[in-house]
C-alpha cells in the first residue's frame, strides 16, 4: 500500500469512526423535544398523557392529520431496537453501517473508472 | 399518532395528489442527480461520499434545542454539497431519508418524496448555490466557516419554505397558511444556525487535514491556506 493510500484509508476510517461516535454515543444527549416541523404542525394542540403509555393531542392542530407510519412495526422503529429502552446507540450504529454500505455501494459502482 | 422521535414529515400532511407530485419532483430530481454524480465520483471521491450520508445520518440524530419544548436537526445539504458537490449531495441525503423512511419509519412513506425535495433537493441546491458565489471567500479558515455557515443557514430555511409549498398545495385547508409558514420559518432560522454551526466546524475541520476531498475548494487558484503550519 502507498503512502498516498494509506493516508487516505485513515482519514476515511477516522471519519467512521465520528460518525458512529455520534449515532452510537452522542445520540444519548439529543433533545427529545419536537424538532422544528412537529412544533409547527403541532401549533394548537396540547400533547395529553393518555395514561396507557401513550400520548394523544387535545385541540387542533395539523399534526391531528398525520397517520402512524406504514412500517411502525419494524425492528428498528423510532430509532430504538425492538422497542427496547436506551439502545438508541446501537441503532445508530445500524444505522451508520446501514447508510455507509448502501451509499458507499451506490456511488462505488457509479463511479467513473479510469480508461485503460 | 407519536410526536417523539419522528423528524420528518409524516404521511396524511398532504393529500395524495401533492405527495404523488413531489414524489415525481423527487424521482426526476435523483435521477438527474445520479446522471450528473457519475463525473464528480472516482475512486477516491465514491468512498468519501459513502462516509458523508452516514456522517449526515449520525448528525441528524442529534436534535439541538431552539426554544424551549423545541429541537432542531442538521438537514445536510449544503454540508453534502461543500464536501461532496451538488450532485453527490443531494443523493447523499436522498439516501440517509430513504434509509430513514424504510428502516427507521422516520418520515412517511408517501411523504418520502416531499422530505427527499425539500432537503436533498431544495437544501443540497441553494446550500450549493450559496456556497459557490461566496467561494472567493473561501481562502482563508474564517472565511471558509463563515461560507459554510451561510450556505447551511439558508439552505435550512429555504428548505422550511419547500414545506411551506407542499402544504399550500396540499395540505389541510382549515389551517391558515399565515400561521403555519410564520412558525415553521421562525423556528427554522433557528435550527439554520445550528446547522451552520455544524457544517462550519465539519467542512473546516475536513479542510484542514484533507482540502483536496472538499469539492468546493477544488479548482481553486491556490491551494487554501487553512493549515497553520503551511508556508506563505
Amino acid at each position: 500500500m502507498s503512502t498516498k493510500t494509506r493516508r487516505n484509508t485513515g482519514f476515511l476510517l477516522g471519519f467512521l469512526l465520528v460518525a458512529l461516535v455520534l449515532a452510537g454515543a452522542v445520540s444519548y444527549f439529543a433533545d427529545s423535544n419536537p424538532d422544528g416541523l412537529d412544533h409547527a404542525t403541532l401549533a394548537g394542540c396540547q400533547v395529553v398523557e393518555d395514561g396507557h403509555g401513550g400520548e394523544t393531542l387535545q385541540g387542533t392542530c395539523i399534526a391531528q392529520n398525520a397517520k402512524d407510519h406504514h412500517l411502525a412495526g419494524s425492528p428498528l422503529a423510532d430509532y430504538v431496537v425492538n422497542g427496547g429502552e436506551g439502545t438508541t446507540g446501537l441503532a445508530g450504529v445500524i444505522g451508520v453501517a446501514v447508510t455507509v454500505v448502501v451509499a458507499g455501494g451506490l456511488f462505488w459502482l457509479l463511479r467513473r473508472r479510469p480508461t485503460k | 399518532m407519536t410526536a417523539d422521535v419522528a423528524m420528518h414529515m409524516s404521511d396524511g400532511l398532504l393529500n395524495t395528489t401533492t405527495s404523488l407530485l413531489f414524489a415525481a419532483v423527487a424521482v426526476i430530481g435523483i435521477a438527474v442527480a445520479a446522471a450528473r454524480a457519475r463525473d464528480d465520483l472516482d475512486d477516491r471521491t465514491a468512498p468519501m461520499a459513502g462516509l458523508v450520508a452516514a456522517f449526515v445520518f449520525a448528525t441528524q440524530m442529534l436534535n439541538f434545542p431552539v426554544l424551549p419544548g423545541v429541537s432542531g436537526h442538521l438537514l445536510g445539504g449544503a454540508l453534502a454539497a461543500i464536501l461532496v458537490g451538488p450532485w453527490v449531495g443531494a443523493l447523499c441525503v436522498s439516501i440517509v431519508l430513504v434509509v430513514q423512511a424504510l428502516v427507521f419509519a422516520d418520515g412517511g412513506v408517501t411523504a418520502l418524496g416531499a422530505n427527499v425535495t425539500n432537503m436533498a433537493i431544495i437544501g443540497t441546491a441553494v446550500g450549493f448555490a450559496v456556497a459557490t458565489v461566496l467561494k472567493r471567500f473561501t481562502r482563508t479558515k474564517p472565511g471558509l466557516a463563515a461560507v459554510a455557515f451561510t450556505a447551511a443557514f439558508v439552505n435550512t430555511v429555504v428548505a422550511s419554505l419547500g414545506f411551506v409549498l407542499e402544504f399550500a398545495l396540499g395540505g389541510d385547508p382549515a389551517f391558515g397558511l399565515g400561521g403555519v409558514t410564520a412558525t415553521i420559518v421562525g423556528v427554522h432560522c433557528l435550527i439554520g444556525i445550528g446547522e451552520g454551526v455544524i457544517t462550519a466546524l465539519t467542512v473546516v475541520a475536513i479542510a484542514a487535514v484533507r482540502p483536496d476531498l472538499v469539492h468546493l475548494l477544488r479548482g481553486a487558484r491556490r491551494p487554501l491556506d487553512v493549515r497553520e503550519e503551511s508556508p506563505a
